[in-house]
């Protein structure tokens, strides 16, 4: 029997969780679609993101510094892996691409593991978003209604910087055809850096903002990686707006079939990707014809 | 999933930690002379024809019961220091120990376990193999004891259970060449259910979160079926895989049930994660939360959450006032690792002690005749007083803990964290040996 306090509840579960997983999907698939690169390390930064934001609030105390840094830390981690590593394999086979990032996924997860050991962190909600709200039909968590919000204007940003910039027409177009951009006299790897440093932003700010929600520990990105591609796949790999409607649709499936057996979230989850693959190949707002 | 295939494919860490030990078990002779006139079996005598004896250890390093692996394994590595050196403590619960086991030092390797049984039992048929490991211990998950026993009587090579609280370890999956120290999940709600009955009263309604394995499935129906005696129902039973990464769902439903108690059955982060977000959706101010098998750490690892709650455990560091034994461990596990035991670090070390005992007493490596020494059923000590382990079924016979929460104001030092309410004597507690159906094997 569907108690219906119940249901809305878990819908609006949905959205908390469908907006975390949009925005950090968001920044796996705008990497993707630009570099054509499958970044297994991006459940790795949005780990890395929150330890940094955790290690800084320690120090500081303040929630946002701890925002600010945790993103700004993956960022530049991101630009120096891509300029070390990932650059020497853009022409590579994607089956290299997996491997390597999926190894340095592996040693980053490592090395936190031996400085902060595998004992739990936790980071508060700022002091503004604790406690409950009553929404009138349901209590919930103020910080994960903040959170909602949080992640909307992050989407938002990202969408200007996309939609609405120069840099943004550049990396669209790079989606479409990065030869063309580059032969334009665009320096399409300066790009690509800049790229890869935005999309690495996205997870470790989505890492540090649901550290107060979930607590630290090194492992925390490895779940949140396989949520993550199915969204990309759900929402079609290379569209931000793919990754959003991914998110929104993901996020609603866990919930909802949580609340009849939790069990069978991730098989819906999958079913579903499954379902998109089969009548929308390229996912439900993905470019049709990109290799 | 996608990522565990690929780990799995690359072999992430565990089976490569191994100790220079690993490679001092390799070399020994295949087929050594030994004085004593007894059939080979398993790996018996090839491991320990020579100066050493092998034990295999495989603990979870990573995944959601990485900290109490690490734990449990500080345990292990205390217990052979001791018992290799003859410490004073190794002593009083082994007194025939001098040094090293038979005057054999131990020697040892270490495996990731990842709390996942088919790569515990990988590591271990290795261990096995290349090192003739005479013993093998593991656990944390029961998922992973019970996939051990069954490689242990296959193999014919002792299996001295870590951390296991299904009543499946020693109960229908039991084996002649198995032994477990800590108490069955059974047991631990037969202590506790009095306790909550007394303190919430009778008739009350539960909601339980339950990982979806045989620990979980077990002290859940063991906490169901002693508390249907008072009156209580299930409300809701919201059973969640190992390391799910959100509890919002459960809780969500949890909440909306009515009930007046939160069971939290999970272990290790799960525990931690799902407690804390209890906290987060209100479901803590609604209900009362019970631990029934208390988790390692969780007090620190929640921040103040377990305040007033009740739970059974094997172990808890204050015990020390009454049991000396308690006390010389703590002082030599705090000094070697910095801080205050827990009760995995205790289990690991007590098995290891009382595996010691019983091969001096055995006066041999012999697995039959080791297994035959503990089920002589004797008295022996542990670091909770006396206690036995029963013939019919391989399990100690020991006390139950119950400790609460302390509030923050009664802590008298950063890790004072519960008030130890009763120490319930093990023997009242027990199930007879085959209500779970258990039927040990052969000996050869």
């Amino acid at each position: 029997m569907i108690s219906w306090p119940n249901l809305v509840s878990q819908l609006f579960n949905g959205l908390a969780l469908g907006a975390l997983l949009a925005l950090i999907s968001s920044g796996l698939t705008i990497i993707y679609g630009t570099l054509g690169v499958l970044n297994l390390a991006h459940g790795a930064m949005f780990m890395i993101g929150g330890y940094a934001g955790f290690v800084t609030y320690q120090y500081t105390e303040s929630f946002i510094l701890a925002v600010i840094a945790g993103s700004l830390f993956v960022m530049l981690l991101g630009v120096v892996m891509e300029r070390i590593i990932i650059r020497h394999f853009y022409h590579r086979p994607h089956e290299d691409q997996l491997l390597v990032t999926f190894g340095l996924g592996i040693c980053f997860v490592e090395i936190i593991r031996l400085i902060f050991s595998s004992q739990s962190q936790l980071v508060p909600p700022p002091a503004l978003f604790q406690g409950i709200t009553n929404l009138g039909f349901m209590f919930y968590p103020t910080y994960r209604l903040a959170v909602v919000g949080i992640v909307a204007i992050a989407l938002g940003a990202l969408f200007i910087v996309l939609y609405r910039t120069r840099l943004g027409m550049i990396v669209r177009a790079g989606i479409e055809d990065s030869v063309m951009v580059d032969s334009l006299g665009i320096n399409i790897y300066r790009v690509f850096m800049v790229v890869f440093g935005i999309g690495a932003m996205a997870a470790g700010f989505a890492g540090i903002v649901n550290a107060p929600v979930v607590s630290l520990t090194p492992g925390i990105g490895d779940d949140i990686l396989v949520q993550t591609f199915v969204v990309v796949v759900i929402g079609g790999v290379g569209s931000f707006p793919g990754a959003i409607l991914g998110g929104l649709i993901a996020g609603e499936i866990i919930s909802v079939t949580s609340m009849f057996n939790p069990g069978y979230a991730y098989v819906m989850l999958f079913a579903a990707m499954t379902l998109v693959l089969v009548v929308r190949p390229h996912g439900l707002l993905g470019v049709q014809g990109r290799e | 999933m996608t990522d565990d295939l690929i780990r799995r494919g690359l072999s992430r860490r565990g089976l490569l930690q191994t100790t220079a030990g690993l490679i001092g078990g390799s070399m020994l002779p295949a087929m050594p002379a030994f004085a004593e006139d007894k059939p080979a079996i398993g790996t018996y005598p090839a491991g320990v024809s020579g100066s050493t004896a092998f034990i295999g250890i495989s603990v979870p390093r990573t995944g959601t019961y990485a900290v109490q692996g690490e734990d449990e394994l500080k345990g292990y590595q205390l217990a052979i220091e001791h018992i290799n050196e003859g410490h004073d403590l190794i002593k009083k619960i082994s007194p025939k120990t001098s040094k090293g086991v038979l005057g054999k030092e131990l020697k040892f390797g270490v495996a990731d376990s990842a709390a996942k049984p088919n790569e515990a039992v990988q590591a271990q048929q290795r261990f096995i193999s290349e090192n003739k490991a005479i013993m093998i211990t593991g656990g944390t998950s029961s998922a992973v004891a019970v996939a051990l026993n069954k490689l242990a009587q296959r193999e014919h090579v002792l299996f001295v259970c870590g951390i296991s609280g299904s009543n499946d370890t020693t109960g229908k999956d039991c084996v002649r060449y198995g032994f477990r120290q800590n108490f069955f999940g059974q047991t631990a709600a037969a202590a506790i259910g009095p306790v909550m009955v007394r303190e919430f009263g009778k008739g009350k309604k539960a909601a339980y979160l339950t990982p979806d394995y045989t620990y979980g499935h077990t002290v859940t129906k063991s906490m169901q079926d002693f508390l249907a005696t008072a009156g209580w129902t299930t409300a809701t039973n919201q059973v969640a895989p190992l390391g799910a990464p959100d509890y919002s769902s459960y809780l969500l439903n949890v909440a909306n049930s009515g009930a007046d108690v939160l069971i939290n059955v999970n272990w290790g982060h799960d525990a931690v994660l799902s407690t804390q977000q209890a906290k987060q959706f209100g479901v803590l101010d609604k209900m009362k939360l019970v631990v029934p098998y208390q988790v390692p750490f969780i007090a620190r690892e929640t921040g103040g959450l377990m305040q007033g709650v009740y739970a059974a455990t094997d172990y808890w560091w204050t015990i020390e006032d009454k049991f000396p034994l308690a006390k010389m461990f703590n002082e030599a596990f705090e000094k070697k690792y910095g801080y205050k035991p827990e009760w995995g670090a205790e289990n690991a070390y007590v098995s290891f002690a009382h595996w010691a005992r019983m091969c001096e007493q055995a006066g041999s490596f012999n697995p039959p005749d080791v297994i035959k020494a503990y089920e002589k059923g004797e008295t022996i000590p542990s670091l909770v007083g006396d206690v036995h382990y029963r013939p019919e079924d391989h399990q100690c016979v020991r006390p139950v803990i119950i400790v609460k929460g302390k509030q923050q104001k009664d802590m008298k030092n950063k890790e004072d964290w519960y008030d130890v309410v009763e120490i319930v004597p093990g023997e009242g507690l027990m199930q007879k040996p085959d209500a779970f159906g258990c039927h040990l094997g052969d000996y050869t």
